[in-house]
């Protein structure tokens, strides 16, 4: 794409702002900042990977990945702050799903351990991890919040904190995984990934674009699914005490 | 209180307190071995709150609780709870059916309720056997109060916390429940808390009776004190409810 075609993609972005001025929406701020940061951040980032692909060291992959890390938890912790050592919880999750995925991704040769490989899939393992978070952390404080009488019921009747909040985490996991799963339902009928979409506009064959694309919507769907469980179980010690009591926010 | 009765439940000073604000302030007192005993007081006394200190659901600021003469602390809370059963004002429970509930304190234990002994209990507070595989969100206000109540009998407690289990009852089913509790305290010799708002109900069904007011305990005795209190302030509490 040349910068003249590039230059004239404002136009989607001019669109919005004549709607948000038109209808009074106040959105304009909002929408003129996002386009500022994405431009940098994306051109920033461009150059970065540009530089590690280049460079081919092991430091500035593991660089990389530790600040996508450091980056998605501390936008997922602001949602589970009633959580004690939250922070760290959602820190060692993200660090748990990147060495098992990019494990068994390299473990079993099934992609190259380079730079071009593991840095766009642990952005996207990263980024998915980090939404699933925070989906499973408002649903969570909320199931807490809103079946506290059940959870005293099972513990008045001699239960353990893990029985009191079993069925609290369960459908807070169940929920936070519903997005993963049912996008995948309709993948390729509904949507076109944007992956997918990206490398056959870039010129790649089809099949092989839908081959890696399934590789993504697998890795994804068991991301979904160790983040929230492995998030779940690290959480639902902290709400309570060592004469298992629930520690009330 | 009574020094005819060995104490199940023995308070020595103790606060309670939720950050700044004092909920029990130096609780002192016994609950007998196999009686009951009512705790009166208008709405925000404390006295919910007592009852969960008992159970070990919350624990004091200050002060001890012994339970059969061993400080609270050195039971493990699993086997406290189990011993010291509590039926909830609100009469929570979890969504399934009749049965499910009255079995959770044995799934709990990983074990299980037979439909035989659960056909007895609800038999024992006054339900009919058909509501056994009804699900509980089709039960009525009172049905449900049964239920929690037949639910926290499962657990053979020696000692039973009862929060309001009657205000939401009908006579007949409020009558029920009375003679219920009075025949399982006299058959196992099970000791009995019961927080009620109805004076009459503490005068006829209560041994004792500790009447709390403001986080505090303001007079205790047989329960036919709330005929003639002692206290100036218990007695003005008597004679609003009563009026």
């Amino acid at each position: 794409m040349s910068y003249w075609a590039l230059s004239l993609t404002l136009i989607f972005v001019l669109i919005p702002l004549v709607l948000s001025k038109t209808l009074n929406l106040g959105l304009g701020r909002d929408m003129t900042v996002a386009t500022v940061r994405s431009i940098i951040q994306l051109l920033a980032v461009g150059y970065v990977l540009k530089f590690v692909f280049d460079s081919e060291s092991l430091i500035y992959i593991l660089l990389m990945v530790a600040l996508m890390i450091v980056a998605a938890t501390h936008n997922a912790q602001k949602k589970g702050a009633a959580i004690q050592g939250i922070t760290w919880k959602i820190a060692v999750t993200l660090i748990f799903v990147e060495v098992l995925t990019q494990g068994i991704l390299i473990g079993f040769n099934i992609t190259p351990a380079t730079a071009q490989y593991i840095i766009p899939i642990s952005g996207m393992v990263i980024g998915n991890s980090m939404v699933l978070s925070i989906l499973f952390l408002n649903r969570f404080t909320a199931e807490v919040e809103d079946h506290q009488d059940q959870t005293e019921l099972i513990l008045a009747l001699g239960g353990t904190p893990k029985q009191a909040i079993h069925r609290q985490l369960i459908n807070s996991i169940k929920a936070s995984m519903i997005p993963t799963i049912e996008s995948q339902k309709t993948v390729g009928l509904v949507q076109l990934p944007g992956m997918m979409s990206g490398q056959i506009i870039a010129g790649a064959d089809p099949i092989q674009a839908v081959q890696f694309q399934l590789l993504i919507m697998f890795l994804l769907l068991t991301t979904a699914a160790v983040t929230s469980v492995f998030l779940g179980y690290l959480s639902y010690p902290t709400l309570f005490n060592k004469r298992m009591q629930l520690l009330k926010g | 209180m009574s020094t005819q009765y060995k104490p199940a439940i023995h308070f020595q000073h103790v606060d309670y307190r939720i950050g700044d604000i004092e909920i029990l302030n130096d609780i002192t007192g016994s609950f007998p071995q196999g009686r009951i005993t009512t705790l009166v007081g208008p709405s925000g006394a404390g006295k919910s709150t007592l009852l969960k200190l008992c159970n070990g659901l919350i624990s004091p600021a200050n002060g001890e609780i012994f339970i059969k003469d061993k400080a609270i602390g050195e039971y493990d809370p699993v086997e406290l709870r189990r011993m010291v059963g509590m039926a909830l004002q609100s009469a929570p429970m979890i969504s399934g059916t009749v049965y499910e509930n009255l079995n959770l304190p044995l799934e709990l234990q990983g074990q299980q309720l037979s439909k035989e002994e659960a056909l007895e209990l609800l038999e024992d507070v006054g339900l009919k056997s058909d509501l056994l595989e009804r699900k509980v969100k089709e039960l009525s206000g009172g049905q449900r109060q049964k239920v929690s109540i037949a639910r926290t009998l499962v657990n053979k407690p020696e000692i039973l916390l009862m929060d309001e289990i009657t205000s939401s009852l009908d006579r007949a089913s409020k009558l029920e429940v009375e003679e219920l509790i009075s025949k399982i305290n006299r058959k196992y010799n099970t000791t009995i808390i019961w927080i009620t708002h109805n004076l009459q109900q503490a005068l006829e069904i209560g041994d004792y009776t500790w009447v709390m007011m403001d986080g505090q305990v303001v007079e205790t005795g047989e329960s036919s004190l709330l005929e003639d209190p002692h206290n100036s302030r218990v007695n003005e509490f008597v004679k609003g409810v009563v009026s």
